[in-house]
């Protein structure tokens, strides 16, 4: 292990080590700290100028209160749950099927179409900006969550594949051999033998993919225009516009905002971790 | 007689699909960037009595953010329009009726005499001799000012140029920032533009600059930026004014920590919630700079208009001509602590809407404000460049120079 | 199989199982790939030739597309504001890049077995899970010239106010330092994983031959570390060229474009309040995209090259 063990070390490096850590992960995670704070503030402290110290006012509930009551901030939740989970269920499903395509056999173009499926990962969002918010108006999707879902689908297909196909591959190929000798067909090796083994990438995909949607803002301010289909990361941002110098309310908003990524993550973090650092200890 | 009471039954029938399918053609779909609670009520309440003097009409607002409506009204008007469409009057409205994406209302103005009613409005409702939509609420611009801090100082409102400087001065050595001001969003930039234009060339001069017939490089312009410096280089403005949006500009104004704030008078509300009164908070014209050149001013016209690609333009046309009408504009400015824009609309009776009534009553035109009345990309540069002009006054060929490149090319 | 139906019937299925069965192997792989494929031809890779396409043309998105061949690729050419565009995104790789060494810094800081370390190593990650707007907005306070938590700690230290995000040199590295934050978070996840796999006999047998410390970081564990790096300078470039949601939230590209970036300055181009220029917005799309493709074909080399040693 490296560095060297801290339990192997001297009493005053462990003790070193002992207060830095908690301090550290304090100032590490100040930003948020003070979001959380300034969530429960009330407004005296702000016109007193007390925006990061110690609140004096503690209103909690009406700044909470306020959130659900005053602005549409649990339908703008709705919204991004509309678009994130049939996202996921979508990219998913058919990145299973390509990547099973792309990892099992080999036929001619196969490199070639995986390489457009992770070249197609990298390329900036705006050079499909343009054509996507066309075709979604020509199509009558645009506005609706409808039209978010289906292009989210689309685009996080990309990296699915990535990850599905190299997780597939390398699966033993004994036992698609062996499927093949007892007489299965193509499909019932896909979903009886392959899809079991490929639970633990699913659940990965799965939960790293609702983050990135949850959290997405661009297409969200592109191919959205209206409150009733606004995810909340687009209504975060016209709160702000409304709200403007009322920090607590905003804040309370942003906590309430980050809340289902967040759990998410501290319920499934093995699974996150193993997605997001795929390939990050083979070599 | 079986027979008869089948066919009553029948005819009962018919009429009562008929009476539904009535209901779905006689509903009216507005869209508002009405967001703001008191524009929100005010349509509310205006689409309620629309309702009441039209039974047989259903009106279905939807309601937009009023910044993010800027940009998706481009869309549905060109995609799924509804029937009736807020917007602004002037240039801004250009871009839509040149791509023939609204209807002519001509007829509407002529049927209900709104070219006497509506008079003040006239001109910045009509592209190409035809009307393109109806005017319901305006709003004056002018420098809200402390009064407090004016009369401690001994400071008189001032009315000239010359006045004005001294009164920043006397401010500034009471280390008292004299102009609040947030250019986050840059527009506020654009209304000192405005005012400055209008008092320095006026009003002619400053409806051919941003229609595109004069370069920035004039020596007009040039004049303007003179006078701007005189405010500028001193450090008359708020500092880091692009830090802030307006509002965010709002507490130095109340805490006076700043004397004055040129503003429209919707900023008058926030002030007021914020904690100053009546006797604290003023209202004055920007004061004259040429001398014994017609006085004209900056008001903001909202509008509504009938997309080319409405489905129930007989009912739009209804709309139209109730929002034109002088009650229901009394009552929708009550609402909006706005000023009615039919001159047979009742006053109102507070203090700031008043003297913004005298002022603009008795202006010799009314500008729309810079973001209006040139074109939206000429508009865009036009502010970054006063923003960057207000940070760093060194800076003025340049801006001027960029300006006029971005003129040459947007007004070809 | 199906003993019970007809016989003829039963014969035609036969025919076409034993044609399925002959041609399945050949099939299956075309079929499980085409909706993928589909959805990913139409959303992805055809709106890659047709922003190219517009990108030749004078279109506002609403009136018809007018062919002005280099036109908007001239324009740029002369355009200050796309220069100034082009210059942040060079500030915002190379500062973003930064992401690396501090994260490799923490994932060694955090790599230890003390009690309660797994929930505060998750607890450092955090800051990659919650929404890119929360932490725009965050920072944007942290900055406020009034208020700001920076400006009472510059003021403690009896140094002079900054208005970060009002300054045209300094607001680029203002958004980017709040960018960081998540990329950093990232990189330290990434390299706390690839610490796990670090091989302890390799270490034992440097630290027996004297290595220590800095030499022993560099020459035994970071070659180990090289896929973990790999995937963080992939990812971190990815993120520094597509960065728009930070500037869009803290400065909206001011004070007046100091810190637009290229996919910001598209984005007002195209589909902003004050311009719909569609086809100047795709032309500064597309040279975005060329620099990336440079990048990407460098990217699937190196991948290229993995797959060959399989």
């Amino acid at each position: 292990m490296f560095p060297t063990p801290i339990a192997q070390t001297g009493m005053p490096v462990r003790m070193l080590y002992g207060i830095a850590l908690p301090l550290s992960l304090l100032i590490w995670l100040l930003p948020i700290i003070g979001v959380a704070m300034t969530s429960v503030r009330g407004q005296a402290d702000l016109t007193a100028g007390n925006y990061w110290g110690w609140p004096t006012h503690w209103q909690m509930i009406q700044n909470y209160t306020a959130v659900f009551h005053n602005t549409p901030i649990l339908h703008y939740i709705g919204n991004s749950f509309l678009v994130t989970l049939p996202t996921v269920a979508g990219a998913v499903a058919l990145s299973c099927m390509a990547g099973f395509a792309l990892g099992i056999y080999r036929f001619r173009f196969n490199l070639l179409l995986f390489f457009i499926f992770v070249g197609g990962n990298f390329i900036p969002f705006q050079i499909l900006m343009v054509p996507v918010r066309d075709l979604s108006l020509r199509l009558g999707l645009y506005d609706t969550v409808m039209g978010l879902v289906l292009f989210h689908t689309a685009f996080q297909t990309g990296f699915c594949t990535f990850f599905m196909r190299n997780f597939i591959r390398e699966l033993p190929s004994e036992l698609v051999d062996a499927a093949r000798v007892e007489g299965a067909t193509e499909f019932q090796i896909f979903w009886k033998v392959v899809l079991p083994l490929t639970r633990p990438a699913i659940a990965a995909l799965a939960v790293l993919i609702f983050t990135f949607i949850w959290n997405d803002y661009f297409w969200a301010t592109v191919l959205i225009q209206g409150d009733h289909a606004m995810p909340v990361t687009g209504g975060l941002k016209s709160l702000n516009g409304e709200w403007v110098a009322q920090w607590q309310l905003v804040s309370a908003g942003s906590i309430v905002a980050a809340l289902p990524p967040v759990l998410i993550f501290f319920l499934m973090q093995r699974h996150f971790i193993a997605g997001l650092t795929l390939g990050a200890n083979k070599g | 007689m079986n027979f008869g009471k089948h066919c009553k039954r029948l005819a009962l029938t018919t009429a009562l699909a008929m009476s539904t399918l009535a209901a779905q053609a006689g509903e009216l779909v507005i869209n508002t960037d009405a967001s703001d609670p008191a524009p929100k009520a005010a349509f509310e309440a205006v689409v309620k009595d629309f309702e009441a003097a039209n039974p047989d009409v259903k009106v279905k607002i939807n309601t937009f953010d009023h910044e993010g409506f800027k940009t998706s009204i481009r869309n549905f008007l060109s995609a799924e329009a509804p029937d009736v469409v807020t917007w602004y009057a002037g240039n801004r409205m250009a871009p839509f009726v040149n791509a023939g994406l609204l209807d002519d209302v001509s007829d509407v103005w002529a049927k209900e005499g709104l070219s006497d009613k509506l008079k003040s409005a006239e001109a910045s409702m009509t592209i190409n001799g035809k009307k393109w939509g109806v005017p319901y609420t305006y709003y004056q611009w002018g420098i809200y000012y402390r009064k407090d801090i004016f009369a401690r100082l001994g400071i008189n409102p001032p009315k000239t140029w010359p006045e004005l400087l001294a009164a920043c001065a006397k401010l500034k050595a009471d280390k008292i920032t004299p102009f609040a001001i947030g250019s986050k969003q840059t527009w506020p930039t654009g209304g000192w533009f405005d005012y400055l234009d209008l008092r320095v060339n006026g009003y002619e001069f400053h409806m051919d600059l941003t229609a595109g017939k004069v370069p920035y490089t004039d020596k007009r312009v040039q004049a303007v930026f003179d006078r701007w410096d005189e405010l500028v280089k001193p450090g008359y403005f708020l500092a880091n004014h692009p830090s802030y949006m307006w509002q965010e500009a709002l507490p130095a104004f109340v805490k006076g920590e700043a004397a004055m704030y040129l503003m429209g008078n919707f900023a008058v509300a926030p002030m007021k919630e914020a904690g100053l009164k009546e006797e604290q908070l003023g209202f004055l014209p920007f004061p004259s700079i040429t001398p014994n050149l017609p006085r004209s001013e900056d008001a903001p016209t909202d509008t509504v208009h009938i997309p080319a690609k409405a489905r129930n333009k007989v009912d739009a046309r209804r709309f139209l001509a109730f929002i034109a009408r002088a009650d229901t504009q009394s009552k929708m400015n009550g609402i909006l602590g706005q000023l009615p824009v039919n001159k047979q609309a009742r006053q109102p009776d507070d203090t700031y809407l008043k003297a913004g009534f005298a002022m603009l009553s008795s202006a010799h035109a009314l500008a729309q404000f810079y973001d209006r009345d040139a074109l939206p990309e000429m508009a865009k540069a036009g502010m970054d460049g006063f923003q960057r002009y207000m940070l760093n006054p060194d800076s003025r060929n340049e801006v001027l120079k960029r300006l006029e490149e971005v003129r040459s090319r947007v007004y070809k | 199989m199906t003993t019970t139906s007809p016989p003829s019937l039963a014969a035609a299925h036969d025919a076409a199982d034993g044609w399925w069965a002959r041609h399945q192997r050949a099939l299956a792989p075309v079929l499980f790939l085409l909706p993928a494929a589909l959805m990913f031809t139409v959303y992805v890779i055809a709106p890659i030739f047709q922003s190219i396409a517009i990108s030749f043309t004078d279109w506002d998105g609403l009136g018809v597309k007018r062919f002005i061949g280099f036109g908007n690729y001239v324009e740029l050419a002369s355009d200050p504001d796309f220069r100034t565009a082009m210059f942040n995104n060079v500030i915002w790789l190379l500062g973003y890049l930064l992401a690396i060494p501090i994260g490799l810094a923490m994932a060694l800081f955090l790599n230890q077995t003390v009690f309660g370390i797994r929930l505060i190593k998750a607890l450092f990650f955090f800051p990659f899970v919650i929404s890119q707007v929360v932490v725009g907005l965050v920072f944007s306070w942290f900055y406020d010239p009034t208020n700001g938590l920076l400006f009472h700690v510059l003021r403690a230290l009896g140094l002079p106010p900054v208005a970060v995000l009002s300054d045209e040199h300094l607001v680029t590295y203002g958004i980017v330092a709040a960018g960081l934050y998540p990329q950093i978070a990232y990189c330290m996840i990434l390299y706390l994983t690839g610490l796990n796999n670090v091989r302890a006999d390799l270490i034992e047998a440097a630290r027996l031959e004297g290595a220590r410390g800095f030499s022993l970081l560099w020459h035994v564990v970071l070659p180990q570390l090289r896929p973990a790096t790999f995937i963080a300078v992939v990812v971190t470039v990815v993120g520094s060229l597509r960065s728009f949601d930070m500037i869009s939230i803290m400065t909206q590209g001011g004070p007046y474009g100091s810190s637009r970036v290229l996919a910001y300055y598209m984005y007002e181009q195209a589909l902003s309040e004050y311009g719909y220029r569609m086809g100047y917005g795709t032309a500064i799309a597309t040279v975005l995209f060329l620099v990336m493709l440079v990048y990407i074909v460098f990217v699937l080399a190196q991948i290229w090259r993995q797959e060959r040693e399989l």
